[in-house]
C-alpha cells in the first residue's frame, strides 16, 4: 500500500525547496542558470513511487524534483546550486548537471534531448534480461522536436529495452507556445505508436493518475515489456530559467496561469487527503516544520562550504588511467 | 617479421581487444555486414555475436547517446563512422556529454568510448565523403585525439585506445588502409601521447599526419638524392600533442614545415607552430611552411582534387623554397606524374 502520506511529503518538499531557492536566489550567491518546477511537482512523486534505488533516472534542465523524488541528496544539490566543492558535481556543473550515482539519479544536463539515448543505452545488455533495472527520462515538450528524441525510441524499440520515456507537457519551450511548434491535434503520446511502443497521456497535476500510469508501464517494463511513452500534461509557474513570474512578457494570459494555478497538484492531493481525513493541520504542521528543518541545514551546509580550490581547474578534463 | 595491411591491424586490434574483454562492443552502420568497414569488422559477428558486433539504425548523434549509456553499464564501446563527415551527425552528444562526461559530473563518471572515423580522399568522394576535420574534436577539452600511421600503431594504438578511460577519436587515412608493415601477432599497446621520428635528419624538419607521413617521406627520399636530408615526424597524437619531439628536432634544424590533411586554416600546423614560437622565438632560421587542404570544400572532378589535395611535390616545393634549393625545377620535375592523382595507387579502381 502506498503511503499517501509519505506522497505528499515528497512533493510539498520539492516545491518547499523550490521556494527556498526563489526566495534566496535574488543574494545573487546560487550564481548559475536555475530552472525551477514549481507547479509540476506531482510527476516526478508518482513516477519515483514505482522505482529502486537500482533503477536509473535521468533529466533534463529542469531536474531539481526528479532528482529530490529519486532520492537525491538535498545538500549535495544546494551546494552544488552555490558552486561548493561539496556539491554532487564538485561545483563544476551547478544546477544543470546533478547527480547522485548512489540514489540511481545518474545525470542531469541541459542540451534538450540529451540525456534522453543515454538512458536508453544504459540499460542495453549483451546478456538480455541480466537485469531487471528500468530507466526512466524525463524532459519536457520541446525535447520531442529533438531528432534524437525519435532516434532513441527508435532504438529503444527495435531492442525492447525497459526505459520510460516521460515528457513532461507544460505547453511552452522557453516563451514558444506548443501550438507554433508542433501539428494541432496530434498530442505526443501519438508520436509513440509509430515506434511501435505504447503510449499514454494524463493529467500531470493528479499525482494519483501520474501514479496508476507510471505503475503500469514501469512493471511492464521491469518483466520485459519493452518502452513506454507517457506524456503528462502539466504547468509551469515561474519564467523558464530563474526565480519570478513572468506574466509580464505577454507570451501567456493571466487567465491560462490562473486556471493552472488552480490546478495546484499539491493542494488537489491536499484537498482529498482532508476529505478522507488522512491529513489535518497538526500533521501539515509537523511535515512542514520538518521539511523546513531539513532545507535550512542543507542551506547552511551549502553556504558554509569552501568553494573548488582554483588550482584544481584542470582537474576531471581526462580520467586516470 | 610478419607484414600485415593497416586494415589487417585494425581488425587485429579489434579481435584481441574482445577476446580480452568482455565488456568491449562495437557498433556502427554495417559493423556486422558483408564487409565489414573496409574489412576492419569483417566476420567479428561470428566470433563474438550482434549483441557485440552490433549494427545500428542510421542514427548517428542517438547511438553515441546510446553508446555513452552503455559506459554506464560498463562497456566500452568502440563506434565506428566509415566517413569522418557522418560523425558531424553526432555532434551534439559527441561534444557537449561524451567530451564533458567526466568534469562535468565532477570526476564521478568516465565515458570511455573509442570513436574510429575514416578520412576519404580522391575518386570524386567530393564535399560530403572527404573531410579531416581532427582540428574540430582538437579543439574540445576532454577528447583524445590520434592518427595513427603505420600499420604498427594502428594495431597498438586501438588497442590502447580501447583501455583507455577518457574518450578517444581515432581519424584513420582510408589511403593508409591497403599500405602493409611490420605487425606483431600479439596484442601490445603503443602510448597515446608520442610523436614518433620516422627519419633522421639536420637540413629540414617535416611534421606530418597520417597519410601525408607517406607523402613527406616519400618527398625526403628524393631531397636525399640531391643531399637533403629531412628529419620526418610522425605526429600520430594530436591530442596530447608531443611538442617536446617536434622542438627538439627544429631546434636541430632551424627550419619546419607541418603537412595536415586536413584545412590549412585554424588548423593542426597553426597550433603547432604557435606553440613552438611560443617556447623559442628564435627558433627558426627561416619562414615555416603550412600544407595540407585550401579553404574550400573538397570539389570532386580529378581535375579539382589535382589541385586541392597536397602530394609530395607540394612538400618537395616547400623544402625548396624554404632552403633556397637552385635544384627545384629538376626536383619538381622528377616528383611529379602523369598518372590520375585521386588515387593512392593502380590498385584503387573505386568506387570504395
Amino acid at each position: 500500500m502506498v503511503d499517501l502520506i509519505n506522497l505528499f511529503e515528497s512533493m510539498l518538499r520539492i516545491r518547499m525547496v523550490e521556494e527556498t531557492i526563489a526566495e534566496k536566489y535574488s543574494e545573487q550567491e546560487m550564481r548559475c542558470p536555475t530552472h525551477f518546477c514549481l507547479g509540476q511537482e506531482a510527476i516526478p512523486v508518482g513516477v519515483s513511487i514505482h522505482l529502486r534505488k537500482a533503477d536509473y533516472v535521468y533529466s533534463g534542465h529542469r531536474s531539481h524534483g526528479h532528482y529530490l523524488a529519486k532520492g537525491g541528496s538535498l545538500k549535495a544539490m544546494i551546494s552544488e546550486i552555490y558552486g561548493k566543492q561539496t556539491g554532487c558535481a564538485l561545483g563544476r556543473g551547478g544546477s544543470q548537471h546533478l547527480n547522485d550515482l548512489d540514489a540511481g539519479f545518474i545525470a542531469s544536463a541541459p542540451i534538450l534531448g540529451g540525456t534522453i539515448p543515454i538512458a536508453v543505452g544504459s540499460v542495453y545488455s549483451i546478456n538480455s534480461n541480466v537485469n531487471d533495472r528500468v530507466s526512466v527520462v524525463y524532459f519536457g515538450d520541446g525535447a520531442t522536436e529533438e531528432g534524437v528524441f525519435h532516434e532513441a525510441l527508435n532504438f529503444a524499440s527495435v531492442k525492447k529495452l525497459p526505459v520510460i520515456f516521460v515528457c513532461e507537457n507544460n505547453l511552452y519551450s522557453v516563451h514558444s507556445s506548443f501550438d507554433v511548434r508542433q501539428p494541432k491535434d496530434r498530442n505526443i503520446s501519438d508520436i509513440g505508436p509509430a515506434h511501435k511502443i505504447p503510449s499514454f497521456r494524463g493529467n500531470g497535476n493528479d499525482i494519483e493518475e501520474v501514479m496508476e500510469i507510471a505503475g503500469n508501464a514501469i512493471n511492464t517494463a521491469r518483466d520485459g515489456g519493452g518502452p513506454f511513452l507517457l506524456e503528462f500534461m502539466t504547468y509551469r509557474w515561474l519564467e523558464h530559467c530563474g526565480p519570478n513570474e513572468d506574466l509580464h512578457l505577454s507570451y501567456r494570459t493571466k487567465e491560462e496561469m490562473d486556471e493552472w494555478l488552480a490546478n495546484c497538484p499539491i493542494r488537489l492531493f491536499e484537498n482529498k487527503l482532508r476529505e478522507k481525513n488522512i491529513l489535518s493541520d497538526k500533521i501539515r504542521v509537523e511535515i512542514e516544520e520538518k521539511i523546513s528543518d531539513e532545507i535550512n541545514s542543507a542551506f547552511e551546509y551549502a553556504k558554509n562550504s569552501p568553494f573548488p580550490d582554483p588550482q584544481t581547474l584542470f582537474n576531471y578534463t581526462y580520467p586516470k588511467n | 617479421m610478419r607484414k600485415i595491411k593497416y586494415f589487417e591491424a585494425i581488425h587485429e586490434a579489434h579481435y584481441q581487444s574482445m577476446q580480452a574483454d568482455d565488456n568491449v562492443i562495437i557498433l556502427g552502420l554495417g559493423v556486422p555486414g558483408p564487409t565489414g568497414i573496409f574489412g576492419t569488422t569483417k566476420g567479428l559477428v561470428d566470433t563474438f555475436g550482434k549483441d557485440r558486433v552490433l549494427d545500428m539504425p542510421s542514427s548517428e548523434q542517438g547511438m553515441t547517446g546510446v553508446a555513452l549509456g552503455m559506459t554506464i553499464a560498463g562497456y566500452k564501446p568502440v563506434m565506428i563512422h566509415m566517413r569522418v563527415d557522418f560523425s558531424t551527425l553526432a555532434m551534439d552528444q559527441m561534444v557537449n556529454q561524451v567530451a564533458k562526461w567526466h568534469f562535468m559530473y565532477g570526476g564521478k563518471m568516465n565515458a570511455p568510448i573509442v570513436f574510429r572515423m575514416i578520412i576519404g580522399r580522391g575518386w570524386g568522394q567530393g564535399p560530403q565523403h572527404s573531410q579531416s576535420l581532427q582540428a574540430w574534436f582538437a579543439h574540445i577539452p576532454g577528447f583524445k585525439v590520434i592518427m595513427p600511421t603505420t600499420a604498427y600503431d594502428a594495431k597498438g594504438m586501438l588497442i590502447s585506445a580501447i583501455k583507455d578511460n577518457s574518450p578517444v577519436v581515432i581519424f584513420e587515412h582510408r589511403w593508409l588502409y591497403n599500405v602493409d608493415g611490420i605487425v606483431p601477432k600479439d596484442p601490445y599497446e603503443v602510448n597515446l601521447d608520442k610523436a614518433k621520428v620516422m627519419l633522421e635528419g639536420n637540413d629540414i624538419t617535416i611534421v606530418a599526419t597520417s597519410y601525408m607521413v607517406l607523402e613527406a617521406l616519400k618527398a625526403a627520399e628524393l631531397l636525399s638524392k640531391h643531399g637533403i636530408k629531412s628529419e620526418v615526424i610522425d605526429i600520430r597524437s594530436i591530442v596530447p600533442l608531443d611538442i617536446d619531439t617536434i622542438y627538439t628536432s627544429v631546434k636541430k634544424t632551424r627550419s619546419l614545415i607541418v603537412a595536415d590533411t586536413g584545412t590549412v586554416n585554424f588548423g593542426i600546423s597553426a597550433e603547432i607552430i604557435s606553440r613552438l614560437i611560443e617556447m623559442d622565438h628564435s627558433l627558426l632560421n627561416n619562414l615555416p611552411k603550412r600544407i595540407g587542404l585550401p579553404f574550400c570544400p573538397s570539389p570532386t572532378s580529378p581535375s579539382l582534387a589535382e589541385k586541392f589535395f597536397p602530394r609530395s611535390k607540394d612538400i618537395i616545393l616547400a623544402v625548396c623554397d624554404i632552403l633556397e634549393l637552385d635544384e627545384k625545377n629538376v626536383l619538381v620535375k622528377e616528383s611529379d606524374s602523369k598518372h590520375w592523382h585521386d588515387v593512392p595507387d593502380s590498385s584503387f579502381t573505386g568506387p570504395y
